[in-house]
């Protein structure tokens, strides 16, 4: 099983299993993670799942649709940024990091 | 000090999250008449009714509510509000008191009213348990006519497109999405359906359906043409479920009507989402909204009056979305049937918006695959420079360029 460690504001840090196929939103929110919002259910509408990726290279590459929601998250943006919703697990992932932003509204 | 909230849909859950995130330490009940967990229901039109699909994503998890003491109850209807005595009775017989009262109540979809309309085949989508059947008939069919081109109507056009159904869309209006958006949108909506093979009938609604053993199996339009159907999907609006607001004496009118501060008539009882209508000055008449961003909006703006008592006037933009085939529209603002449209891009290129104003003012903002005017839009439309049309109309004009040069010195 892929793992996924999320690292909140305040350095909580949160090691969650993930499934592929699932997006890093699915799996959040069905943990309850704090800080994770996704208004819009996972379709890139609201950039209120942003987070911030520990190895960005080994993500699938941001679209374009995400890379213009991603300019107007709440949180600043880096170039580790990515919304949650639109990063699929891939089983090959271990020890994946990700970083939640202060705030997503 | 109890609150209660009616309807665990999108703007309900928000409702009792954000009253706990505000820190109200006090009793949360939140009551809902069907049995499901709360779940997003725009997916129901979309992604859902494709191949693949799993269950429906949870608008929170099932450990959520018990982690939060939000107490909530399903399969509890709420039969009839007593506002003098602060509580509200439940179909089975109980009762709940309240010290506060919050109303997200949705909406229902609205029936059309035709000869043949209860044969079998004839269904209408608003709910999970309508979507799952909606699903398994549409393994079956051949042939299937959506009556409504609305939002709804057309996300599911275009959802059995997709899986390879003859398609088949009729709407009474002169054009696709008349009531939601500006002509240059419908023209690209219908475009999009045309080339997937779908036939439109616009101008035209439904006089009758025929069946065969119960079975509907062709639809007669007012103008005479008739065609096949073995699958019918009914999508012609919604109304307010606005009907134990008005039993109890609370001001409705096409929806529960609110203040600026989402307060209905009776003091201490709110109101959220799709059931709410408020006096619109401009429009003349009460106006309803119906989108998740405004529920959610609407609810953590009331969630916060009820934990730290009354601020702001509620006071955001809404924003909506649809997906249909390679389609992205996206809209913000609120917008009035004669505004004056500028176009920005080219509508026969990748992508293009259509900027709606009103005596000289931006007041909406419909974008189809430019989820950066879209995002423009919004943060102009929530307190940036505006601009004007002559700005908009000319050569190379950029949203998202103008709100950067722009930011900041409003
Ligand atoms: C198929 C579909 C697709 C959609 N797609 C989009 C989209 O793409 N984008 C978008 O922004 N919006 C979309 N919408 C609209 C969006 O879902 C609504 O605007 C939103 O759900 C409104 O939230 P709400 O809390 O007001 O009502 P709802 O989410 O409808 O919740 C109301 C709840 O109240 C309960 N209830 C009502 N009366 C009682 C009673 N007497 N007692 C107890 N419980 C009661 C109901 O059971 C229901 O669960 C879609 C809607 C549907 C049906």
């Amino acid at each position: 099983m892929p793992t996924l460690t999320f690292v909140l504001p305040d350095g909580t840090r949160r090691t969650l299993e993930g499934k592929a196929g699932l997006s890093v939103m699915e799996v959040a929110m069905a943990e309850d993670l704090p800080g994770i919002i996704a208004e819009c259910g996972g379709n890139a509408m609201c950039a209120t799942c942003h987070v911030y990726a520990g190895a960005t290279d080994r993500l699938p590459p941001v679209s374009e649709v995400e890379d213009e929601m991603l300019d107007s998250t709440a949180a600043p943006r880096t170039p580790a940024s990515r919304l949650s919703c639109q990063v699929q697990i891939a089983d090959n992932w271990d020890g994946m990091t990700f970083d939640v932003p202060e705030t997503q509204l | 000090m109890t609150v209660v909230v009616i309807g665990a849909g999108h703007g309900g859950v928000q409702v009792a999250a954000s009253l706990r995130a505000e820190g109200h330490r006090g009793p949360v009940v939140l009551l809902d008449g069907q049995d499901h967990l709360p779940y997003h229901r725009p997916q129901l039109s979309k992604e859902f009714l494709g191949p693949g699909a799993g269950d429906p994503q949870l608008l929170r998890s099932a450990s959520f509510f018990a982690d939060q003491d939000i107490d909530l109850r399903l399969g509890t209807a709420v039969a009839a509000l007593h506002p003098a005595r602060r509580r509200v009775e439940l179909r089975d017989g109980g009762a709940v008191d309240y010290t506060h009262l919050v109303l997200a109540l949705g909406s229902s979809l609205r029936r059309l009213q035709v000869p043949g309309v209860e044969l079998d085949g004839i269904a209408q989508l608003g709910s999970l348990t309508d979507a799952a059947a909606l699903r398994a008939r549409l393994d079956a069919a051949r042939d299937v006519v959506v009556v409504g081109g609305g939002f709804l109507g057309l996300e599911i056009a275009a959802a059995c497109a997709d899986v390879g159904r003859a398609v088949t869309v009729v709407e009474p209006q002169a054009r696709l999405l008349a009531r939601a958006v500006a002509p240059p949108v419908s023209d690209a909506v219908r475009r999009a359906h045309e080339a997937a093979g779908t036939v439109l009938h616009v101008g035209t609604g439904v006089q009758r359906f025929l069946g065969r053993a119960g079975q509907v199996r062709r639809v007669v339009l007012s103008d005479g043409s008739e065609f096949p159907a073995d699958l019918v999907v009914i999508a012609v609006g919604v109304v307010a479920n606005s009907g134990i607001a008005e039993a109890a004496g609370l001001a409705v009118d096409d929806g529960v009507l609110v203040d600026p501060w989402l307060r209905t008539s009776v003091p201490d009882i709110f109101a959220v989402g799709d059931c709410v209508a408020r006096p619109d000055r401009e429009l003349g008449a009460p106006r309803r909204i119906e989108c998740v961003q405004n529920a959610i909006d609407q609810a953590r703006h009331v969630a916060s009056s009820i934990a730290h008592g009354l601020g702001e006037p509620y006071g955001k933009v809404p924003w909506f979305w649809t997906h249909q085939f390679a389609l992205r529209v996206q809209t913000v603002g609120l917008g009035f049937p004669d505004d004056d449209c500028v176009l920005v891009g080219d509508p026969d290129g990748d992508g293009f918006s259509v900027c709606r104003f009103r005596r000289g003012r931006l007041v909406a903002v419909e974008s189809v695959n430019r989820p950066r005017d879209h995002m423009a839009a919004r943060r102009l439309l929530s307190g940036g420079v505006l601009p004007v049309p002559a700005e908009v109309g000319s050569a190379g004009f950029d949203l998202k360029d103008h709100e950067l040069a722009t930011r900041g010195t409003a």
